[in-house]
């Protein structure tokens, strides 16, 4: 039996209420709100994120045998963004790629997954932007998914994959030129006409493939980045009609590469043994694949579901947000920007700088935050060994808030941070109300980008408030 | 093995300190040039009787050639020190290391910083080695303010009298350095305006902080028996300590920003290689580092000069103000002076050289001063990560 051994989402921690567009503007935005990535996120470290809930959600211990990223939004192109998710992951996989950076490519990816041999770790992420007033701006949302696709040998598989089919279709429907922040749209009537015969026609062969009716059908996820055509699909999907589940569009947005992955992952989060799963995605062509979850989902207690997400999300202005986005450029603090980082520092210190593993002293247990060669308890030299810190919680032993520090979004906050069973660091809080932070409070590691500089950018950890 | 010092060993018989301020018409060359000629001409001597320097800049230049070239020296030996926020009085300690070896007969010791150039507020490091972006971002405001909650919390005092003894220290040392032309701020400022000036770093404002400012000083010394050839007020070198920590306190949880451990050490190492066993009684002042209110208030403990967890009340008792019973920054400190790194630390040195010789304004004379003895401290870093320096100066051998 091959399908989704586990899978994970992460939405970003911040919500732009649309109708905050309009009130700015005097035009455009809607009603509902939109995940927006912070500005220390990118679709690397969301697809971290989502590859740390995943993995949590996965047998202990398991490795998968490849990792795929997708994503529209690439945070490097010439360079494979995947090395940094796989490094951050701690993954011993041979093989990191990426699949770019078209939002078909990550339903590709599962896809392709799911039809081929081994293991593999399928993330997905996408920032979606769009011109201040926009359709797109309005109804985009961030955030990533990661879905684990495997067989029995690899662990209990939740929900196993009966089959789908595929169609392609060159049109002009959305597009962006390599360089640009942002996506064109055609005029949406042109592309509901391309998409819905593309639409049945893999709704169709997909069911025969997969041996399932319409009316089994418990779970129908239709997803794309052209709403109109999405919702028009629906309604020729005939008896699976009343079974399409809530898109979450309202509150989180259309996460574009990562739409379909969330989607799936919410639905599998809440699905009941025996039941079929339907995601149609319309993307240049269109893409169905059909599941049926298995009994070992219901021993499956996945951690961080979307649904939780989806619910604690804060507020943010629509001014912060199109800083964040760059749109506006505001002024910061007169300190330096800082310097580009080393690569060959960097490379020295990969296991720390990307999977926060520090170094334990073997007669001591002192742990050490960076790893060092000599204890700060009893001087042993060189008798360390390796200790993973990423998924260790901490408390907060005092902070500050720092006003005139370099930040692309001033202040920020510091903590010192203990870590349960030692360690302590001192390090940058993010996705919090500063103003209720307290001595005491407990904090988990989220993975961030510090800052770009020349081109490269700085990834390391930032603790959060546990969620 | 032992920490020994060079107790009566070496004199200072002359020393210049320039202005510090914003020196916008004045460069690193012409600021060390002024500081090094006043000492000269104090000790009556030309730079070629010099045999050897000592050059202190963290960010005005890297070799000796930070001095000999604007001082066109002749086939000189100049030794380039930096040591963080210790570099001024590195290199005097270098300078009289040296006297006391007897490798040389004189040598002068410059700590110089032009800062102002930068267009940044705060300071701005000239070079840092290329890393891979994992250190610290935060702002030494930043880590001294951590010192303020954690202090009030272990000895229970409330955030408002925090806010008041902060502000004490603040209106002391600019209470003292309005009555110093050589300093950068020279107007008193009331508690009130400190409490209300804008915040910075946690509750730490702008009145808490150090100033920025361009400036240079330099010191002339020479082995302890022919200093009176030169000058019959010499200063003796007591003692001179420096610790560079390990930096441990930022990784280890039993660290709670209350102490700095390495000041204690280079205290302790110091009182010993003076032969000092009451510093409160003994000694008649201290320049100290006073970057940050915070850092004065916990250097006094760490000086032993009261009781740990006690600081805080000899502080809004008057105990450290300049006609109190232990003088602290009569100067009027960083917080009048601003902070040019490499030149603060011989700085302090100059007015402990400047009361020790009576030469001190009348408004700023210290009553205790008859003690003989004045001290000096530097920290460069933050709290758990710094390097230390406690030196005690004289007018007395033995």
């Amino acid at each position: 039996m091959r399908g989704i051994i586990a899978s994970g989402g992460y939405l970003p921690y911040r919500r732009l209420d649309r109708s905050d567009i309009s009130k700015f503007l005097g035009s455009g935005g809607g009603r509902g709100t939109r995940t927006v990535a912070s500005y220390d996120e990118d679709t690397t470290t969301m697809g971290v994120e989502a590859g740390r809930v995943a993995l949590k959600n996965a047998p202990p211990g398991f490795q998968p045998d490849a990792l795929w990223f997708a994503t529209v939004d690439p945070a490097y192109i010439d360079k494979t963004n995947a090395t940094t998710i796989h490094a951050a992951l701690r993954l011993e996989a041979d093989v990191a790629l990426d699949f770019g950076a078209a939002a078909r490519s990550a339903v590709g990816a599962l896809k392709t997954a799911l039809g081929g041999g081994g293991s593999v770790l399928v993330v997905t992420s996408d920032i979606r932007t769009g011109q201040p007033g926009s359709g797109d701006e309005a109804n985009g949302g961030d955030g990533a998914a990661a879905i684990i696709v495997g067989d029995d040998s690899h662990g209990p598989v939740i929900a196993e994959y009966l089959g789908g089919a595929s169609v392609t279709e060159e049109f002009i429907d959305r597009w962006r030129t390599p360089g640009d922040s942002q996506s064109g749209n055609w005029e949406e009537r042109f592309g509901e006409g391309q998409y819905l015969p593309l639409g049945e026609n893999a709704w169709k062969r997909g069911l025969d493939a997969a041996g399932v009716g319409a009316a089994e059908v418990d779970h129908l996820i239709v997803s794309g980045l052209h709403a109109r055509a999405v919702r028009a699909m629906v309604g020729r999907l005939g008896e699976a009609k009343g079974a399409v589940v809530d898109d979450r569009t309202a509150t989180v947005g259309n996460a574009g590469a990562a739409q379909v992955g969330l989607l799936l992952t919410d639905v599998l989060e809440r699905a009941e043994p025996g039941q079929v799963v339907a995601v149609l995605s319309l993307a240049d062509g269109a893409d169905l694949m059909v599941f049926r979850t298995t009994e070992a989902i219901k021993s499956w207690t996945p951690v961080r579901t979307v649904a939780a997400q989806a619910e604690w999300g804060q507020p943010i202005g629509y001014g912060k947000f199109l800083a964040w986005r760059g749109t506006l450029a505001v002024e910061g603090p007169r300190r330096p920007a800082p310097s580009r980082i080393s690569a060959s520092v960097s490379a020295r210190s990969r296991e720390y700088k990307y999977a926060f593993v520090g170094s334990k002293d073997r007669s001591s247990g002192a742990l050490h935050l960076p790893p060092a060669r000599i204890s700060r308890e009893g001087d042993a030299f060189d008798d360390m060994d390796a200790a993973p810190m990423s998924e260790v919680e901490g408390t907060i032993a005092i902070f500050t808030i720092d006003r005139i520090a370099y930040s692309p979004s001033p202040p920020i906050t510091f903590a010192v941070v203990d870590f349960d069973g030692g360690g302590r660091l001192p390090v940058e809080l993010c996705d919090l109300d500063a103003d209720a932070l307290q001595i005491g409070d407990r904090v988990e590691l989220t993975f961030r980008r510090l800052f770009t500089a020349e081109g490269i950018h700085n990834y390391f950890w930032k603790a959060r408030p546990v969620r | 093995m032992g920490s020994h010092g060079i107790k009566d060993k070496v004199a200072i018989i002359g020393m210049g300190c320039t202005p510090f301020g914003e020196h916008w018409d004045k460069g690193a060359d012409d600021l060390l040039i002024d500081a090094s000629t006043e000492a000269l001409d104090v000790a009556g001597i030309g730079k070629d009787d010099v045999d050897a320097y000592w050059v202190g800049t963290a960010m005005s230049g890297s070799s000796g050639l930070v001095a000999s070239k604007p001082l066109h020296l002749h086939n000189k030996p100049v030794t380039h020190v930096q040591n963080m926020c210790a570099t001024g009085g590195e290199a005097l300690r270098g300078a009289a290391y040296a006297v006391a070896s007897g490798a040389y007969d004189m040598a002068m010791a410059i700590g110089v910083e032009k800062v102002k150039d930068s267009g940044y507020q705060g300071l701005v490091g000239a070079s840092r080695s290329p890393t891979d972006g994992t250190e610290r971002a935060l702002t030494a405001a930043a880590m001294y303010a951590m010192c303020v909650p954690a202090y009030g919390k272990k000895y229970g005092v409330d955030d408002a009298t925090m806010r008041e003894v902060l502000a004490h220290i603040s209106w002391k040392n600019h209470f003292n350095g309005a009555r110093n032309s050589r300093a950068q701020f020279k107007k008193e400022v009331t508690t009130e305006t400190i409490c209300n000036s804008p915040l910075m770093a946690g509750t730490l404002r702008v009145f808490d902080c150090s100033g920025v400012a361009d400036g240079a000083t330099a010191a002339i010394v020479v082995r302890a028996e022919d200093a009176y050839k030169y000058t019959d007020k010499p200063v003796f070198v007591k003692a001179m300590s420096l610790i560079a920590g390990n930096a441990s306190g930022n990784a280890d949880p039993d660290y709670d920003y209350t102490y700095f451990e390495e000041i204690g050490a280079a205290a302790a190492d110091a009182y010993s290689q003076a032969s000092i066993t009451n510093p409160r009684a003994q000694i008649a002042m201290s320049e100290v580092h006073d970057c940050f209110t915070p850092a004065e208030l916990l250097i006094m403990e760490e000086l032993q000069l009261c009781e740990r967890g006690t600081a805080w009340k000899e502080v809004l008792a008057g105990t450290f103000d300049l006609d109190g019973d232990f003088p602290i920054n009569p100067d009027g400190g960083l917080k009048s002076f601003g902070h040019p790194v490499g030149a603060s630390g011989l700085r302090k040195i100059f007015e402990c050289y400047l009361q020790l010789r009576r030469e001190a304004p009348p408004e700023r004379t210290i009553k205790t001063i008859e003690r003989g003895l004045a001290m000096t401290q530097d920290l460069g870093g933050f709290p758990g990560e710094m390097v230390a320096m406690v030196s005690i100066w004289g007018t007395e051998l033995g």
